[in-house]
């Protein structure tokens, strides 16, 4: 329903020329980075894996924006308006702990392994039958999420600026495609830091000026308060967010459903944001890159959740729907209507390039991460191997093509979903809870066989897409967001149980093979990293920086307990 | 020298510099210049395209200086990569 709503109501923003002029400036500076990159592709690990020489201070940035996608950005300024503070929660306890995790106790063996891909890696602790399962269920994901990722973009085009969104749709998969064909991960990588500054332009100026309008915090405290909404100032127990009325069992909805399973899945098995680690430098680069874009994440929430809860009390169509009224708008047009309501033009313009960068982030990580899994796991490692490396770099150029292609193709397929996160979540749950699940008992548990690892992934995956039908009937009476936690957590278990009765009844894999797979296996000092020449100083310390950032966290808890 | 030049244009931080710094140009010049009251009631108040275009330039200047104090380092003709395999050394 909101996506035709959208339409109808004026969403439409008084863009001026100059508005289009800064917007045209950015693209000529995407497409320029393309170009530039394309300078030094010579071969197919540049163009997929940036040849493994990126500073971790730009995969870091890559690695926070690949997440900062339109989707996030829309999602939750739209959960800062409905919910308010307990939204918080997706970006500290839904997301530090893991990012931590992966840099700490994960990275060494996916950098250390020199595995180019996540399926890679599992073909080394399981065997090729895992890597093809996780290979091929990956490239589908992609392709769905590239699709939503681009639709959403075609109806910001459509309501923001007009235009249609036959047109809107292959004209912003060309962009992507352009610059990612070009210069492949180092292209889209660089335009992710590029996007990451951009975003916070239109986030930050968009926080200041509807904080000026409706008297600083306190007066956005005060107003949400007369409203009768004063449990969305605090984040704990977040009964509303989670449907769980209940105050206990909110918060352990919160900590283990969120916290641990979704979060864990999502973070330390989601090659789209792994790939942007594997692409630094060193070791040590590689292990702070999540970990240094755990800064950027924690902050985050103060120009994404309060401008969705500033859109909530400032504009009239929004209140109208808080207060139960009949309105026209949906939560998701909150990030809109408030650059409408607040931004002069100038600003204005800057603020849909940033929109625009935040979708155009979001489809070309998930296109390079798309190439790499498809030319490598899927071509090289199965259908085509042993040819040379320039057979591969032409390969992965076509799967850019392709994969675009496809993306215009599954974007249609989004637009005929109601509610388009709901789709994204329960994707999440299929694909990534099980993956999380196999791979964790493999690291920790030497006796965990080959065939234990693709048959836990593929019991996961039903057991997620079981829960999610029980949902969608209305067998399961939870609302889908519950839904989401619930499939999650049973595609974990059933991972877990099915892995471990398999293993029981299958041989493990010689010791020999696993040495820097399995945690015990191990030496301390291979998993650890040098700390010479530019990896020294105690402030590039992965464990410090991380405690750092864990500190963090827990001091902007304490604010908005 | 000529290497080098180019090598300093394409850094990342050059590109990010030059965004901010036309982005914030034009934002400090409207602000100043064409900022009605129209603009400023939208806005609380707040010369928001002046004050977000002064902290664009700000950020601009912070990367300029960036690459002033660490050029970047002009990558050695490669080693010869071409190890059928492609996978690199490292550690």
């Amino acid at each position: 329903m909101g996506i035709m709503v959208l339409a109808q109501t004026d969403l439409r923003l008084d863009v001026s020329a100059l508005d289009y002029v800064l917007v045209m400036f950015y693209f000529v500076l995407v497409l320029g980075i393309g170009f530039i990159a394309r300078r030094s592709i010579s071969s197919s690990l540049d163009f997929l894996l940036s040849g493994r020489s990126l500073p971790a201070w730009v995969t870091g940035l890559a690695f926070v924006a690949a997440n900062l996608g339109a989707i996030e950005l829309i999602g939750m300024t739209a959960n800062g308006a409905q919910y308010g503070i307990p939204t918080v929660h997706y970006y500290w306890i839904g997301a530090i702990p893991a990012m931590v995790f992966l840099g700490i106790v994960m990275m060494p063996f996916y950098y250390g392994s020199k595995a180019r891909s996540v399926p890679e890696f599992l073909r080394m602790r399981f065997n090729t039958t895992t890597q093809r399962v996780n290979a091929v269920s990956f490239a589908l994901a992609s392709v769905l999420i590239a699709g939503v990722n681009l639709f959403s973009l075609g109806l910001v085009l459509e309501a923001l600026l007009g235009w249609s969104l036959q047109l809107a749709i292959p004209i912003a998969a060309l962009v992507v495609l352009s610059y990612t064909f070009l210069g492949g991960l180092s292209a889209a990588i660089y335009n992710e830091v590029l996007q990451f500054f951009v975003i916070l332009a239109l986030l930050i100026p968009l926080t200041v000026a509807g904080l000026a309008r409706v008297g600083g915090w306190n007066g956005l405290q005060q107003r949400i308060t007369e409203v009768g909404g004063s449990e969305e100032l605090s984040s704990w127990p977040g009964t509303t967010l989670t449907e769980i009325p209940n105050a206990f069992l909110s918060v352990l909805g919160i900590v283990f459903g969120l916290g641990f399973v979704l979060s864990f899945g999502y973070w330390t098995t989601n090659f789209a944001e792994v790939q942007r680690a594997l692409s630094a430098k060193s070791m040590s680069a590689a292990r702070r890159t999540p970990i240094i874009a755990a800064f950027p994440k924690a902050l985050i929430p103060l120009v994404i959740v309060i401008p969705g809860m500033i859109a909530a009390v400032l504009v009239p169509q929004l209140t109208t729907l808080k207060a139960g009224g009949e309105s026209d708008v949906t939560y998701n047009n909150a990030l809109s209507l408030l650059m409408g309501e607040v931004l002069p033009n100038g600003i204005l313009g800057v603020a849909v390039a940033g929109l625009l960068a935040a979708f155009m982030a979001g489809m070309a990580a998930n296109v390079s991460s798309l190439n790499t899994v498809f030319t490598y796991d899927i071509w090289q490692d199965w259908i085509r191997p042993g040819r040379e490396d320039a057979y591969y770099l032409r390969v992965g150029r076509a799967v850019t093509v392709a994969g675009c292609v496809l993306a215009i193709g599954t974007a249609f397929i989004a637009g005929s979903y109601q509610n388009l996160m709901d789709y994204i979540q329960s994707l999440f749950s299929f694909f990534n809870a099980p993956l999380f699940a196999i791979f964790i008992l493999g690291l920790f548990w030497k006796r965990m066989s080959g065939t234990a690892g693709w048959t836990g992934l593929v019991a996961g995956t039903l057991a997620a897409i079981v829960v999610d039908v029980l949902v969608r009937t209305g067998v399961l009476a939870v609302s889908a967001q519950a839904g989401a936690f619930i499939g999650a957590s049973a595609a974990f278990v059933f991972g877990i149980a099915v892995a471990s009765v398999v293993t029981m009844v299958t041989a493990p894999k010689p010791e020999a093979e696993l040495v820097g797979l399995v945690w015990q296996l191990t030496p301390k000092e291979s998993r650890s990293h040098e700390t010479t020449g530019e990896d020294a100083g105690w402030y590039r310390s992965p464990a410090l920086l991380g405690g750092m950032v864990i500190a963090l966290t827990v001091v902007l808890y304490l604010l908005v307990p | 020298m000529k290497a080098s030049t180019l090598a300093a244009l394409f850094d990342l931080r050059s590109v990010i510099a030059l965004l901010f710094g036309v982005y914030g140009l034009v934002l400090t010049l409207l602000g100043a210049l064409g900022t009605g009251p129209a603009d400023l009631d939208k806005a609380g108040g707040v010369h928001l395209n002046l004050w977000t275009g002064i902290a664009m330039l700000a950020v601009a200047a912070g990367f300029v200086l960036w690459v002033w104090l660490r050029p970047p380092v002009v990558a050695a003709p490669s080693e010869p990569s071409d190890d059928t395999d492609a996978r690199p050394g490292g550690h």
